[in-house]
């Protein structure tokens, strides 16, 4: 089953910004189980030079799957979301994510092509500031396994 | 927003202490949650089952964010990492007991950069089978 191409180049701008809270930090890293204070005590992120705490490298992609969300939900897009595996996860960053930066996310379709049996899709989404500092750019790489193959291309 | 580790003591070639990080299904139960990720072969061993899988996997994201703890840890500021990629080579399966699956990383300074940065290449193993391959962080040192 086919990706269909026709949305190579898609945008798709995030409905609103994305407030990046401390509540929400301390949930991520939880989750990951990072005990670093620099993600949780604000005194230990001003001493290290941030206004408040930051986000850890891999928090960006609560808004890249967001954006993601957003392109692969069109049924027109023939994309089965339950063969969906993940097989890149690249971030170039300009600075990390802190508590209260209110974020703008843009997600592209970037590339769409086949790779044996299975789909490749790639999203890039571009996160700056409201006031348009650019903080992070995220490209996901998702791969639709097809028929019999197996999940490791 | 200084790394502790200085350009000039590290050289190519170099490896960093290996850790290892734990993952069982509670931890993928809140993962989910806390990321926004609900895709059911995450948690679901009849969804995963169905779908080819042997069971049920860890979010690849969960994988990469242990990645990413490691990096964080070598260099002491999340601000240093300018670059950070992965690949995804083979999901990591974790059973239904109180143990879970583990995930090893280790690195290597692949090579130094110009502006006081290096590579890092990055591999995670589960149960010796490597998870992620062709990773790789750069990062700003002191």
């Amino acid at each position: 089953m086919a990706i269909n191409r026709d949305f190579l180049g898609r945008e798709y701008p995030a409905p609103e910004p994305y407030e990046v809270t401390r509540v929400k930090i301390r949930e991520f890293v939880e989750a990951i189980q990072d005990p670093n204070p620099i993600y949780t005590d604000t005194a230990v992120a001003r001493a290290a030079g941030y206004t408040d705490v930051v986000a850890p490298p891999t928090f960006p992609i609560i808004m890249g799957m967001e954006g993601a969300g957003q392109a692969i939900v069109d049924p027109e897009l023939r994309l089965d979301f339950s063969m969906v595996v993940h097989r890149e996860q690249r971030f170039e960053y300009s600075r990390p994510l802190e508590a209260g930066d209110l974020v703008h996310c843009v997600t592209r379709i970037s590339d769409i092509k086949a790779l044996g049996g299975n789909e490749l899709m790639t999203l890039d989404s571009e996160m700056s500031t409201v006031e348009g500092e650019h903080i992070v750019t995220a490209r996901n790489t998702i791969v639709v396994r097809g028929g019999a193959e197996d999940a490791e291309h | 927003m200084t790394a502790t580790v200085k350009y000039a003591d590290v050289e190519v070639g170099q490896e960093l202490p290996e850790r290892t990080y734990p993952v069982r299904r509670i931890d993928l139960v809140r993962y989910a949650g806390a990321s926004g990720d609900f895709n059911e072969i995450h948690w679901n061993e009849r969804v995963a089952k169905s779908v080819g899988l042997p069971n049920v996997i860890a979010h690849g994201m969960f994988t990469m964010a242990e990645a990413g703890r490691y990096i964080t840890d070598w260099v002491g500021d999340p601000g240093a990492i300018v670059e950070f990629g992965v690949r995804f080579s083979t999901p990591v399966v974790v059973p239904d007991d109180d143990a879970g699956a583990e995930i090893v990383v280790s690195g290597a300074i692949r090579k130094k950069l110009e502006d006081n940065q290096v590579v890092v290449a990055l591999t995670a193993r589960s149960k010796g089978v490597k998870v992620l391959g062709g990773s790789t962080a750069v990062v700003r040192l002191g």
